[in-house]
Parts: C-alpha cells; sequence; structure tokens
C-alpha cells in the first residue's frame, strides 16, 4: 500500500512537551511533562560499566531493544578490514548453551579447526617455495576438520529460539563506527531475551565460522562489486582517506575478508565487547522497577571492563584535488566529497544545517537547481556525516545526470551552488526552514519503540547522556547564516576535494547475450 | 495498493543503502521467518525452557470508526492523542495495471504531475515553500492498482494542510512544464534500469510469469512515456476520482469536528461508480532456464519461479506455514541448506506472493558466485521439489506456527497498522475481521493440510529458471542444469526513432 509514510507514531508525551518548548509554533512547555517523560525512563550502569536504558511505553504487550556496541569495523586490525562485520555474522550463531548438542567436544573440534586453518593458511601465504600439492592436502585438512566440529552443530538454533517466540524484525547492523543488534518481541519474552541477548554478548562460540565467511564473501559480491554504486562508493572512500580506517572497505578487502579466521575474530570481541563499550536500550511495556533485578542478573554476565583505548590515527589535512574515473557500461554518476571534523565539533550542526538546506526536498537548492531549472540531473544531494560520525569524515556530493548530460556538468553546477553558499547569506526562511523540520523530524522519527530504543543507544553512547538527543536541538536553534558562510569557506574547497565518477562506455562489441552455455 | 502485503521477494537487503549515509553492514532481512526441521540429537539441557513465560496481557487493538457516506465513498478516523500530529490519505482505485499498453508510465508521470503542477491557486512550488516552512508534506502516489494523495502536518496547521490537501484532490492544475519534468526522470529510470542486477531480475522473472505485456509487468518505455499528453492526466484524474474513494485520518483531532470536516469534503459528491471485477488470466511460465548476460558482476542472480496463488485461496493458511518451511527465515528449508550448510548464498528464501485480487508468482531467489550457479541453483530446485517428496515433520509444522501466531501482534500493535489494515480491507473488498478468520486458520493447519497444499500448488515442473549473470564466469554451464539449453533474453532499451539520445545507454 503506498501512501502516507505513518511513522508507527506513538512517542511519550514529554517529548512532544519538550520540544514544543522550543518550538516557536508550538506552545509552550510545561515542566510538568518534561518531568514526567524523565520518569519514564531508568538508566543504570552495572558493576561491569554496561548500561541499560528504560523507556516505558505501554500502549502494545510488546517491547523493543537495541544493543548497542562502540566498535564497528574502523576498530578492524590492520590487515583484517571486515572483523567486526564477521563478529557480528557470528553472534548469530549460538553459545556455549545454545547451538550445540555436547559443548565440550565442540570445543576441542573448533580448536582443532583453527589449527588446521593456520597451517592451511601458512603455506598459502609463503611467497617463495610454496608447495601446492601439500597446500591441497592442508586445505582438505582444514575441510575435514570443519567437517568434524559441525557434527555438534545445532544449525541456526539462536535464531530459531527467538523466532518461535515472536521476534519480530530481527538483525543487526554493522558501520564503521559501531554495531547494533535489535529485535522487537511480545512483552512476556522479556526475561528469554534477556538470557539470550546477555549469552551471546559474553558466551559466543566461533561456530561455523568459516562458512560463514563463505557468506560474507557473497554479501560483498552483492553489495559492493556488483553493484555499480557500491564499486564508486568504496573507491571514493579508499582515494579520499590515505591514513584514517574510514578510507577502508567497510565490509572488507576480499583478499582480508576472506582470510579472517575465528581467532582474530575472537580476539576483536574480547577487546570491545566489555560493559563500558556497550549501552542497551529497551522500549515498551516494561516495568524497570520488577524487570532491573532480572536484567541486571543477566547482563553481568558481560565481562566488566572500560572502553578500548581509542585509535591514534587521525587522517592528515588533504593537499590536492583527487579524482576517480570509472569507466564501465552503467549509467553516469557524479559524487564528490568534502574532509569535515567528526561529530564531536561545535559546528556539527552548521553542517546538519548545510545538508538540509542542499539536499531536503523539492524546495532544496540542488533540486531546484540542477533537477528543476537546469534540468540536467534526475537527483541531486548533498550529505554528511559520510561514512561515519565518531571520526572526522566527509561532506559528500550524488548526483545522476539526465540523459545526455554528463557528470562534468553536474561537478559544475554543484561548484556553481557552493560558490553561492560561500559568496552570500542563505535566506532567513531557508535557516528557519531547517529549524522548524529539524524538530518536527526528531519527533516524527521517534515514534516507534525500536526508533526510539535505536536513538537512545546510540545518544548514550556518543555524548554519555541520551537527553543529548533533545538538548541537541539547541545548537541547532544557535546556527546562524554567519556560521554556515564561515563553515562553507573553510572546507569547500578545491584541495580538500576528492571527486569520483562512473563515465559510460557502451557495450563490448564483440559480446553478446545468451553466452553461458 | 502494493499487492503483495508481504512475504515474497526474497530480496531481503536490495535497499542499497541510500548513498552514503551510515551504511550499516545486516547480517540478513527477512519478511518471513520460519524454523527448521532438525533432529536434535541429545542436546544438552536447553536452559531457556526453563524460563518462565507468563501469559501475555490481554490487548485489544483500537478499531479505527467507520463512516459510510450516502455516496459509498468510506471514512476511517484513528484517533492518537500521543504526538500533535494528524495524518490524512485519500486512497483511489485504479494504477498503473488500469493504463493504456501504448502509454505505459501514464500513472507514473500522473502521480508526480498531480503533485508538483499544484492548483490555480498555488502552484506546486509555491506550495512546497508553505508546506515546508510548517514541517509538512502533501504527496501524491501512484502504484499498480491505486493512486493516492496523502498529507500530514503538526495539528496547529492541520485545517490549512487539509484545505491545501483537498484542494489538490478536487481542482488540480497540470502543467505542461511540470509534465515535461517527469518525464525527463521517468526517462532517466528507464536508461538506468539495467544498472541493478536486482531490479533486473525482479522485473524479468514476474514477465515469465505473467507475460512480458501482462498488466502487472509492462515497463515505461521512452516511446510510450512520450505518447503521454497531458488531456490524458487530466482525464485520469477525472475518471478515477468517480470512484470508491477511501479516506484516512489518522491522530490528533476531535473526533466529532474532524467528521464533520470530512463530509462536508465528501458528501456532496454523486455516488461513486463501482470497480468492474478484473479478469486477469495469466499464461504461467514456459518452463525452461532464462538467462540475461551481465558483463559487471561477479555473482548470479537466480530466481526460479510459477504462477501461485491469492489471498482468497481457501488453503491460505497452509500455504503461508509452507512458505515458512521452505523459504521465510533463519531456520527455513532453503536458509538451511544453501545459505548456512554450503554457504553458497547470502540472500536466499521465497514463498508464494500474496496478493489480494489477482494471482501472485511462486518464488525462490539467491545470490550467488558466479562459478556456483549451477550447484546452487539446483539446490534450490531440489528443496522446492522436495515438498512434494520430503514429509513435513511435526518439529517444522510447530516451529512454523510458532513462529508466525507469536509474532503475529505485531501486524496490529500500533493504532496505524491497525488503521492501514482497515484501509486495505476495504479497498479490496474482505470482510472487516479477515485478520481473526486468518489467525484461526492459521492456529488449525495440520501436518496432512501442509501434504495437501504442497501437492496441490508446487509443481516442481511448471518452473523456470531465470538466471541473471555474467557468462564467461558461469562454470558449469546452465546446460547443466538439465532444462535444455538456455534461452536468452533481450533487456536492451529501445530507443524511439525521433528522440536520439548522446547518453550511452546500458545494453
Amino acid at each position: 500500500m503506498q501512501r502516507r509514510s505513518f511513522p508507527g507514531i506513538s512517542t511519550v508525551l514529554w517529548l512532544l512537551s519538550f520540544l514544543l518548548g522550543l518550538a516557536v509554533l508550538l506552545p509552550a512547555v510545561s515542566a510538568q511533562d518534561l518531568q514526567s517523560f524523565e520518569k519514564r525512563i531508568t538508566v543504570k550502569v552495572l558493576p561491569n560499566g554496561l548500561t541499560l536504558i528504560f523507556c516505558e511505553r505501554h500502549d502494545a504487550p510488546v517491547f523493543s531493544y537495541t544493543t548497542f556496541v562502540d566498535a564497528g569495523d574502523v576498530n578492524d586490525p590492520t590487515g583484517e578490514s571486515g572483523t567486526a562485520h564477521m563478529f557480528e555474522h557470528l553472534a548469530f550463531k549460538g553459545t556455549s548453551q545454545i547451538g550445540t548438542t555436547d559443548y565440550a567436544d565442540e570445543k576441542v573440534a573448533l580448536a582443532k579447526v583453527e589449527a588446521a586453518n593456520d597451517a592451511y593458511e601458512a603455506e598459502y601465504l609463503k611467497q617463495v617455495g610454496r608447495d601446492e600439492k601439500k597446500l591441497a592436502a592442508l586445505h582438505q585438512a582444514f575441510l575435514d576438520a570443519q567437517a568434524a566440529a559441525e557434527k555438534y552443530v545445532i544449525p541456526n538454533q539462536f535464531t530459531e529460539v527467538a523466532e518461535a517466540n515472536g521476534a519480530s524484525d530481527l538483525n543487526a547492523g554493522t558501520g564503521l563506527d559501531d554495531t547494533q543488534y535489535f529485535w522487537s518481541m511480545p512483552e512476556n519474552r522479556l526475561e528469554l531475551w534477556a538470557w539470550m541477548e546477555s549469552s551471546r554478548l559474553s558466551d559466543v562460540v566461533p561456530r561455523e565460522f568459516y562458512k560463514e565467511r563463505d557468506v560474507v564473501m557473497e554479501e560483498r559480491r552483492m553489495r559492493v562489486d556488483s553493484d555499480p554504486i557500491g564499486r564508486l562508493e568504496e573507491q571514493l572512500l579508499a582515494t579520499a582517506y590515505v591514513a584514517h580506517n574510514y578510507g577502508r572497505s567497510d565490509i572488507g578487502w576480499p583478499s582480508e575478508v576472506s582470510q579472517i579466521t575465528a581467532t582474530e575474530a575472537m580476539a576483536f570481541h574480547r577487546k570491545y565487547y566489555v560493559g563500558g563499550n556497550i549501552v542497551v536500550a529497551i522500549v515498551g511495556d516494561v516495568d524497570p522497577k520488577a524487570d532491573l533485578p532480572m536484567l541486571e542478573k543477566y547482563f553481568s554476565r558481560i565481562p566488566a571492563g572500560a572502553k578500548p583505548e581509542d585509535m591514534t590515527t587521525v587522517e592528515p589535512k588533504q593537499f590536492a584535488e583527487k579524482t576517480v574515473v570509472i569507466r564501465e557500461q552503467s549509467q553516469p554518476v557524479y559524487m564528490e566529497a568534502y574532509h569535515r571534523p567528526s561529530y564531536h565539533d561545535p559546528d556539527d550542526a552548521v553542517f546538519d544545517a548545510i545538508s538540509d538546506i542542499f539536499s531536503n526536498g523539492r524546495v532544496s537548492r540542488l533540486y531546484r537547481s540542477l533537477v528543476e531549472q537546469q534540468q540536467i540531473a534526475a537527483e541531486a544531494e548533498g550529505y554528511t556525516p559520510f561514512p561515519g560520525e565518531k571520526y572526522p569524515s566527509l561532506f559528500a556530493f550524488y548526483a545522476e545526470p539526465l540523459p545526455g548530460h554528463t557528470p562534468a556538468e553536474m561537478r559544475v553546477a554543484i561548484h556553481k551552488e557552493i560558490d553561492k553558499l560561500k559568496s552570500t547569506d542563505v535566506t532567513d526562511a531557508e535557516l528557519a526552514m531547517y529549524k522548524t523540520r529539524a524538530r518536527a523530524d526528531l519527533l516524527r522519527g521517534l515514534a516507534d519503540n525500536q526508533g526510539l530504543a535505536n536513538s537512545l543507544a546510540e545518544y548514550q553512547t556518543r555524548y554519555g547522556d541520551w537527553r543529548e538527543l533533545f538538548l541537541r536541538l539547541n545548537k541547532i536553534d544557535k546556527v546562524t547564516k554567519a556560521d554556515i558562510r564561515r563553515v562553507a569557506n573553510e572546507i569547500f574547497v578545491d584541495t580538500n576535494r576528492t571527486s569520483a565518477e562512473i563515465d559510460t562506455e557502451p557495450a563490448d562489441a564483440g559480446k553478446t547475450g545468451g553466452g553461458a552455455q | 495498493m502494493r499487492a503483495n502485503s508481504a512475504q515474497l521477494s526474497v530480496i531481503s537487503e536490495q535497499a542499497r543503502a541510500l548513498l552514503g549515509r551510515r551504511r550499516a553492514v545486516f547480517a540478513a532481512i527477512f519478511l518471513l521467518a520460519s524454523m527448521i526441521p532438525i533432529a536434535s540429537p541429545a542436546q544438552q539441557a536447553k536452559p531457556w525452557e526453563q524460563i518462565p513465560i507468563p501469559p501475555l496481557r490481554a490487548f485489544h487493538p483500537q478499531q479505527p470508526k467507520r463512516i459510510e457516506l450516502k455516496n459509498g465513498i468510506v471514512v476511517f478516523l484513528q484517533e492518537d492523542h500521543e504526538l500533535p500530529f494528524i495524518y490524512g490519505s485519500v486512497l483511489v482505485h485504479g494504477g498503473s495495471r488500469d493504463e493504456d499498453p501504448a502509454k505505459a508510465g501514464l500513472v507514473g508521470l500522473y502521480s508526480q504531475t498531480w503533485r508538483t503542477s499544484g492548483t490555480a491557486g498555488m502552484n506546486g512550488d509555491a506550495m512546497d515553500d508553505v508546506l515546508e516552512s510548517k514541517a509538512a508534506h502533501i504527496e501524491t502516489d501512484g502504484d499498480d492498482d491505486s493512486t493516492a494523495i496523502s498529507w500530514d502536518s503538526l495539528k496547529g496547521d492541520a485545517d490549512q494542510v487539509f484545505s491545501l490537501a483537498m484542494d489538490l484532490f478536487f481542482h488540480p492544475k497540470f502543467s505542461q512544464e511540470k509534465l515535461e519534468l517527469a518525464k525527463q526522470q521517468q526517462a532517466t529510470a528507464i536508461v538506468r534500469r539495467n544498472d541493478d542486477v536486482d531490479a533486473i531480475a525482479g522485473r524479468e522473472a514476474a514477465k515469465l510469469v505473467y507475460g512480458a505485456n501482462s498488466p502487472y509487468t509492462r515497463q515505461p518505455e521512452l516511446a510510450t512515456i512520450g505518447a503521454v499528453t497531458l488531456g490524458d492526466l487530466e482525464a485520469w484524474h477525472e475518471r478515477t476520482i468517480k470512484g470508491k474513494l477511501i479516506v484516512g485520518i489518522y491522530g490528533d483531532f476531535d473526533p466529532a469536528a474532524m467528521e464533520a470536516k470530512v463530509r462536508a469534503a465528501f458528501e456532496g459528491l454523486p455516488a461513486v461508480t463501482p470497480e468492474p471485477p478484473r479478469h486477469d488470466e495469466f499464461p504461467g511460465p514456459k518452463p525452461g532456464v532464462y538467462f540475461i548476460d551481465k558483463e559487471d558482476v561477479n555473482q548470479s542472480n537466480v530466481q526460479i519461479v510459477g504462477l501461485g496463488i491469492d489471498r482468497r485461496n481457501p488453503d491460505l493458511a497452509a500455504i503461508a506455514v509452507m512458505n515458512e518451511i521452505l523459504g521465510g527465515g533463519f531456520g527455513s528449508r532453503l536458509f538451511i541448506k544453501i545459505r548456512t550448510e554450503q554457504a553458497l548464498a547470502y540472500d536466499v528464501g521465497g514463498g508464494f506472493g500474496l496478493p489480494y485480487d489477482h494471482l501472485g508468482t511462486f518464488q525462490v531467489g539467491l545470490a550467488t558466485r558466479s562459478e556456483k550457479t549451477v550447484d546452487a541453483t539446483k539446490l534450490a530446485l531440489e528443496e522446492i521439489a522436495a515438498l512434494n517428496s520430503r514429509p513435513f515433520t511435526e518439529d517444522e509444522l510447530k516451529r512454523a506456527k510458532d513462529d508466525i501466531l507469536n509474532s503475529f501482534l505485531f501486524r496490529y500493535d500500533t493504532k496505524d497498522k491497525v488503521l492501514d489494515e482497515a484501509e486495505r480491507l476495504e479497498f479490496y473488498g474482505y470482510p472487516a475481521d479477515t485478520m481473526e478468520t486468518y489467525h484461526a486458520a492459521l492456529e488449525k493447519v495440520t501436518l496432512a493440510d501442509l501434504t495437501a497444499a504442497a501437492k496441490k500448488y508446487i509443481h516442481h515442473d511448471k518452473l523456470a529458471v531465470l538466471v541473471v549473470g555474467n557468462a564467461p564466469e558461469i562454470k558449469p554451464p546452465l546446460a547443466d542444469l538439465g532444462m535444455g539449453q538456455p534461452i536468452p533474453i533481450d533487456i536492451a532499451i529501445p530507443q524511439p526513432a525521433a528522440r536520439p539520445s548522446s547518453a550511452g545507454v546500458g545494453k
């Protein structure tokens, strides 16, 4: 069914009241409502450092949760790109208690798999004197060891138990900055969920790891290798960054992700899946008073630990424009990107404002200029942060030319809009529109339980306080026209730019369809 | 209305991560999920089974108020006072399946131009400015069986936005300039349609089932969109808004005042023109292997398709349970075999689509590295055939039913979902208690029902296999599937003689 984009609205009153206080178009806030909302939120930091956030919403007998781990593929060790994502897949494979017929024996068998893989990999990586016959034998031994370990596996039992108990929208996502696990469930399964979630965070077993690695390789082929935009984006990032891990493929370079070992994934887990690095948010028909002791019992199983030390690498200043041109059969696309600071920067909200004014809907500058007036593009937008927000990232532009138009024309047109932003103040109306929309969007975006759980966990992690989700509006309110010009002049300069485009080349004349005979 | 309300499409993660932003890398997304037939050999204690599951507290979702006007128009009012927003929509019968084949793309052009043109009093650009300054929206949309106007705003702006939306609904002023803009964008979509493997596979698989020129599969071409005139849009509008409209309002409003307002807008219209019954007939696929060559991929997208059922089917519940067992989620036969055990695919799944008013497809899909195309396809075909040869187990039945029934309340856990469902049932003429009936039927499904449903609806000898992939990399060749030599499908984009384009057009 198409039509209105009904967010599953039902948010908590105070959100509203709080926003109202800031919004000119709405009545004033009453402090009592703010307090009443704060009463719905309970934050508890456990002795192991893990933070639990509850938000009560009793409309329906359901809850949603998000486990937010402050580690993503940006944290993958050198030579092991894709590790955080591999671990995320592993977290669906069960524990010493779920997914196995006999963990004691399985553990021994899994150790043999690691040993067999190490032997195989050592031979495989030999630059000089690799013995192909020996390699084949080692590979066979590796396969045999896996088969032996698989005898103990009850495939997908973890997800099976979750699904049979009504888990809905069960999934996880690994980004460069973080890893999130989530689903929704009937409220009478809260304790079952707590057992499952705390088990997989603390007691994961590297089961079927090497098969899952092949699955992830298929995921890479689908998202990147066989997708023109996936390829373009990967190249843009790899070119824009010379030092920082934001330039590295998030799903992993093929040679690296195909050689990650279970030992490496488990080492990642030990380092990053500690209490101080995890926030769990639960929104729905829950009762913190009654449920907290139970949750505390389960989530205390996660190893204690402070946040791991942050990385030292800071992307050095770019000093010359860089360009990628991909010539292939797919249709033309133009992208360009400029380095900008991380979300910690005092100008973070200014970047949001610029992105909104450039790209938000049919009133946006890029739409009106490239799509409506010049009629050279089907789509044009500027967005940030990209590809992450935790570290200095990019302000990116993307445009698809209309048939008969070229990436070069996109570039010229985008630069014209950038120059305008640098030389002339935005209008009062544009700035006001941004601020009004930011408030309304915040409210709408928090509409459903899952959305709110994600936001609470994310803001608690990024700012140490979920309230920043709303306090951010104060920063948005302070953005001025002068800020926008100043920031535009700081970052939108030639030497800070990386561009990437697809230039269409006709199909190979000698090639015809219907092959694969 | 999107006919396959839930299910099907194998293809979970197509959503090509809107360019950048935070690109999450999902483990997998499933529309259906299910359980597995594994004999658990003497597992150790199952601690999760010791965890108490108290009875779920009673929950009676709030139903919207249904008002049938004398002229036949139906209004639903669903109050929700938690946030100060009001949402509304008018659903209109008639969509792309009803357009003139020589003007394929008309509904797409219409639904965009309707909004961007605006009204005599306020053109579309001015409307954009007014609405965006209030963080409000009015949009128009087109689908295969309907079009719609929808709006939303903060409560304080609701009267003004409602008036604007009604003005646009009853008195649009279609603009030639905006039609040209819409044509340019649609032309771009046409020339770009062969860049995305998944889109190619979905589109061409549907053509194998329904026929290339069926109302559900014919595609806009540069020539057919070129043929659409402003007069066509006006005529379409005049004709379709005379049908049985369905008005839905959701949010923070006073019900008496809102009812009066909606009545004032719609009650004066003449009696609605009923929709003529549909008589869709589809040939179903001609069995065989079909191939589309794509040189810039290292993975084959495989779709196995046949003609399916619609939602009025008396065996619906058994088929839905069978869907779960075959291709629903982490525990399904396809997932376990092809992903978990053989690691041949990230994306694999499928089953029967369940459209409301025409036959859907039976479709199983996967994406696998080029050299494994034949292996993975064979496995998927075997799993389909096995529905008729490998007996369903009590274990499978229980898990599939638990899975569907225990998550059933997520179909109505918010007031807007309840409203959506009510509108959907009204639109397709289904009884208001359809969901309850369905739930009861699901509970009653037995092993014998599953076996009978497989026998009746799974005909593996009537299936076609479509592969989109990189020919030189596919080894062994597709002929090894034993379904004959692959039949090439040409997806080249037809160029209208009068409209040369200097851009390279994807093959």
